[in-house]
């Protein structure tokens, strides 16, 4: 067999799709919060760097890598509830808010990484924590399936659950109700007393914890450093997810899975004699074409939308 | 001066104050001598004349990714692509000039439609994503920046590498393919006409072609650009590959007039900064250059600051954010607005 191919059908390869695809899982299961609650998230990106730069800086500072995660976390809510206070409050454009925010993120991690740990690029000086490996008792001992997720980053479990938790939520909370009314019709859900600025403050909220939890993965988990720009796209990656899983949790699942994949095989074929300028091209391009090929129908007097 | 002009020319004002107070906020927390920090940061690009020009010349470059996200938000669109578009102009321009052997102001003139072609391309994809599938041109756009950044970093290091060069950069363009620079002392070149002339375009299609109306209606409301008959899907189609056509000649008129070898690695960031440009000129192209010249200002008052204090340039994104942040948003200052529009209608009303 080709040694692409004996590798892609190894579980070792497996196992590394689920591990890159937990930051855009979490992410793009804050998009489905988001964009149900009618609001468009593009400050996905901005989220994650910052939640990644902050979860960090506070492991270093603590010497937990749990305080760091919160921090992300918290970091993550509270660029949610920024730009739900421009969109909702003062009625900036949700598009260019996250523009805004995204802008900042970029260069303002790099600001702060600079006044803390005197580097532009890396912060490898900073004594931060990781979250954690586990492994699963039982599992791990199943041939196959025990190497695929038998041991795993706890983010990575972490995610899996999330996709559960958000769906009951989304789908068997009353709250969860509510949120689909807003986004379905914001109208129609005022006059029977549901605030809407309420339950999209929220919404945001949660989807700031979401992508935040996806950063620290990034920064504490897939590797145990903070770069510049180490978001690469994923924030983006995850709005497509999102489209691709048609606004559902499960739907959000199978299309990260699909974008983690591609993820890891370029990875994989980096250490291939590929120009890696061409491997790395690999993610955006399939995600490209997937939202060619997924949003399918042709139009002619077809429906907008902006988003 | 309308009421309306002067309460947008007001709002921008205090946006612009707001995120200059935080900026200095930010400076003070992170410096130890914030006052003269800030200092380099406002005097910067007025301390000498290589800084003023290179302040002047940063103007050119994002006039024309200013003109490019104007064109395509007149629409109503949100194509993010100027950033890619940009980039992979420049580097057509660069194979272009490294490649072909012309007379001198043949070269020129092919390197840009090189240029801007392949920024047209750019512009091309996500349009026609968009009005035949109805994909997202926000997501369409941003994943092509990645793919173009990588797609022209492939291309300079395998095919125009220079391999005598210690660094990766391009092979040298030739001297007949350079836009001509007027001084020794600063950069500037004769892309600014160029620049000029695009403005001017861009300005005459959308506000003195039917097309370019039918741009703007669509923008303003598409149902009722469709309900009145406009082709919308061909205008959105069109009007992007306007703005990427734009940002893609931009690419290309930095490169020829600015460097002569390629060697970035990594995208400058105009396309974003357009993005500023346009919503500071409110989509319209006369005013882009003078919102250009003001985002070329805080680039090199940045660079000034990080150069002479402790503090790093990228202090600036947090100006630019709040300026994006409190321009576009409709109810920062309504109040004002509000009793303004009262007051008017008390004095009509009691003039009567």
């Amino acid at each position: 067999m080709h040694p692409l191919l004996k590798a892609v059908f190894s579980a070792s390869f497996a196992a590394s799709i689920l591990r890159v695809t937990t930051p855009i899982l979490f992410a793009s299961l804050g998009a489905v919060v988001a964009d149900l609650s009618g609001v468009v998230n593009i400050a996905l990106e901005g989220m994650m760097l910052i939640s990644a730069l902050m979860g960090v800086i506070a492991s270093a500072f603590t010497g937990s890598a749990w305080v760091g995660f919160l921090a992300g976390v918290a970091s993550g809510i509270l660029v949610g509830l920024v730009l739900g206070y421009f969109h909702l409050k003062l009625r900036t454009n949700v598009i260019l808010a996250g523009i805004a925010l995204n802008l900042l993120a970029a260069q303002g991690t790099v600001f702060v990484l600079y006044a803390v740990a005197h580097d532009k690029g890396v912060s490898s000086s900073l004594p931060s924590k990781v979250m954690p490996e586990v492994q699963l008792p039982i599992i791990k001992d199943i041939p196959v399936l025990g190497a695929i997720i038998g041991k795993q980053n706890i983010l990575t479990y972490l995610s899996l659950i999330a996709v559960v938790v958000v769906y009951l939520f989304l789908y068997k909370t009353s709250f969860g109700l509510r949120l689909r009314a807003v986004g379905e019709n914001p109208d129609a859900a005022d006059s029977v007393g549901i605030s809407v600025h309420k339950v999209r403050f929220i919404a945001l909220a949660i989807s700031g914890a979401l992508a935040g939890m996806g950063g620290v993965h990034l920064s504490m988990g897939y590797v145990s450093w903070f770069s510049r720009n180490m978001t690469s796209g994923r924030g983006y990656i995850a709005l497509a997810a999102k489209a691709l899983g048609r606004n559902h949790p499960i739907g959000a699942f199978l299309a990260s899975l699909l974008f983690g994949v591609t993820d890891a095989l370029s990875n994989y074929m980096q250490s291939l004699r590929v120009p890696g300028e061409f491997v790395q091209m690999i993610p955006y391009v399939v995600t490209l074409v997937v939202l060619a090929v997924y949003s399918g129908r042709q139009l002619k007097w077809g429906r907008f939308s902006n988003e | 001066m309308s009421r309306n002009t002067w309460f947008e020319l007001l709002r921008t004002g205090v946006a612009i104050a707001a995120a200059l107070t935080i900026g200095f906020v930010v400076t003070s927390l992170v410096s130890e001598s914030p006052v003269e920090a800030f200092g380099y940061f406002l005097k910067g690009p007025f301390t000498s004349i290589r800084r003023f020009g290179s302040f002047l010349e940063a103007a050119v470059p994002l006039t024309f990714t200013g003109l490019a996200v104007s064109l395509v938000f007149s629409a109503g669109q949100f194509n993010m692509g100027a950033e890619g578009q940009f980039f992979i102009g420049a580097v057509a321009a660069t194979a272009a000039g490294v490649f072909l052997d012309l007379p001198p102001v043949i070269h020129t003139i092919v390197c840009l439609a090189a240029g801007m072609i392949a920024g047209a391309i750019g512009g091309f994809i996500p349009g026609v994503l968009k009005a035949r599938w109805n994909a997202s041109e926000l997501v369409a756009s941003l994943m092509l920046n990645y793919v173009f950044l990588k797609l022209g970093m492939y291309l300079i290091t395998y095919h125009l590498r220079d391999p005598s060069a210690g660094a990766l950069v391009s092979l040298p363009l030739k001297e007949s393919s350079w836009l001509p620079q007027f001084t020794r002392t600063t950069k500037l070149h004769a892309g600014i006409f160029v620049m000029f002339l695009v403005v001017f375009l861009c300005y005459y299609f959308l506000y003195r072609t039917s097309r370019g109306y039918e741009a703007r209606m669509t923008g303003q409301n598409l149902s009722f650009a469709r309900y009145s008959g406009i082709p919308v899907l061909k205008v959105i189609l069109l009007i992007q590959v306007l703005g990427g056509a734009v940002a893609g000649l931009g690419g290309a008129v930095e490169m020829l007039g600015i460097y002569r070898r390629f060697q970035w690695q990594a995208s400058p960031g105009y396309g974003f900064d357009g993005v500023i440009i346009a919503i500071l000129a409110r989509n319209n192209p006369l005013l882009v250059p003078l919102a250009a010249v003001f985002l070329a200002y805080l680039r090199v008052g940045a660079d000034v600051m990080a150069m002479y204090a402790d503090v790093s340039a990228e202090m600036v994104s947090i100006i630019q954010a709040v300026i994006i942040l409190l321009v576009t948003a409709e109810a920062f200052l309504a109040g004002y607005r509000h009793r303004l529009t009262l007051k008017e209608v008390k004095q009509r009303a009691s003039a009567s």
